[in-house]
């Protein structure tokens, strides 16, 4: 073989391991993030955009709240009166495991929420 | 219709009277019904499971909200004569009219709170610097070393654990208090010898138990102003 092909070779080998991360994305289409959403659930208690975007300003505002404030209750959108509660609230509909934990675990984030906040469905 | 000054001043007064007084929460413990059953822990169990405190064996690390200890240790030696040394005494987080915890916070984790004088704790704020311990004269507080959870036989998901390196106490149960009930160890104490309300307000049950009886705080001279009171 001669040296041209040898080094053609070579350039190619390096191109596919330095271009790995690009044509693997390529190729296979990132899996869509699938969450278990809340059944039988209509409403959130804001539109779902905003929680989307905002649901961590959201639970802080509710901290800041409860823990400075004492302010415990709230009227939610369909006129309930309900708790301002990660726990007793959010989780009353959602579920941690497939529906938070999926979500940050896909978007790589690790809020410390649940070092001391307990998810009734698995109290372990 | 005119109003006067005179009648201003006066429906100022009935209403500052009515909204603006604030509380001051305050515990009464009658020692002679604690001491009916020396060995009741019933208070410490009923706090500490409605808390997630958990249980740690090795005692430099334990975590408490309230316990009980000799009379001689909670009062001095000098204050315990025959009749009452060796006593078993409820103590918990006294919330302090001047609490010196409060002061050296250097975060505001912990406040006192202005409508009834509780003094809080915020653990998420808490960066685990236990000036509030070394400040507390009545040795309320307790500090996560660890991860409390292994030492947690259940777990009552309805109130939050908490972390390693965060600094905890008794809360006077301001969740119970928001949603109108008493604390945890008020509520089950068998011989009802704890007696919680607004000390401030002269009709409540505990105001009245601390103008007919023989009151006494502990470390009074230091000036905190506790106000947990014990009556013999």
């Amino acid at each position: 073989m001669s040296e041209r092909a040898i080094i053609a070779a070579g350039i190619a080998l390096f191109l596919a391991g330095a271009g790995f991360p690009f044509w693997r994305n390529a190729v296979e289409l990132p899996r869509p993030l699938e969450l278990r959403l809340p059944q039988g659930q209509r409403e959130c208690v804001r539109p779902v955009a905003y929680m989307r975007t905002s649901h961590g300003d959201l639970l802080e505002d509710w901290r800041d709240r409860v823990v400075r404030s004492g302010e415990r209750f709230f009227t939610a959108p369909d006129g309930r009166v309900r708790e301002l509660s990660l726990v007793r609230t959010c989780l009353d509909c959602h579920e941690k495991a497939g529906f938070c934990d999926r979500c940050h675990q896909y978007v790589a984030v690790a809020p410390d929420c649940w070092n001391c906040h307990v998810d009734p469905r698995s109290p372990r | 219709m005119k109003i006067t000054r005179k009648a201003f001043l006066a429906l100022l007064a009935v209403v500052t009277r009515a909204f603006g007084r604030p509380r001051r929460m305050a515990m009464a413990i009658d020692l002679a019904k604690c001491w009916k059953d020396r060995g009741c822990t019933r208070c410490a169990q009923a706090c500490h499971a409605a808390h997630n405190v958990p249980r740690i064996p090795d005692p430099r690390r334990e975590i408490k909200w309230i316990w009980k200890d000799r009379f001689e240790n909670a009062f001095g030696r000098e204050s315990a004569g025959p009749a009452v040394a060796g006593a078993p005494v409820p103590l918990l987080c006294n919330h302090c009219e001047h609490p010196a915890c409060v002061k050296v916070c250097p975060t505001g984790a912990t406040w006192k709170r202005d409508g009834d004088g509780l003094v809080m704790m915020d653990e998420h704020r808490c960066i685990g610097c236990r000036y509030c311990m070394a400040a507390c004269p009545y040795g309320a507080r307790s500090f996560n070393w660890s991860d409390p959870r292994p030492f947690l036989r259940t777990i009552d998901p309805a109130y939050p654990t908490r972390t390693r390196g965060v600094v905890e106490k008794c809360t006077f149960c301001a969740e119970r208090l928001a949603r109108g009930g008493r604390p945890a160890c008020v509520e089950v104490c068998p011989p009802k010898a704890m007696v919680f309300g607004d000390a401030a307000d002269p009709s409540s049950a505990v105001a009245q138990l601390l103008q007919a009886r023989h009151a006494f705080r502990r470390k009074p001279e230091l000036g905190a102003g506790p106000n947990v009171f014990y009556l013999l």
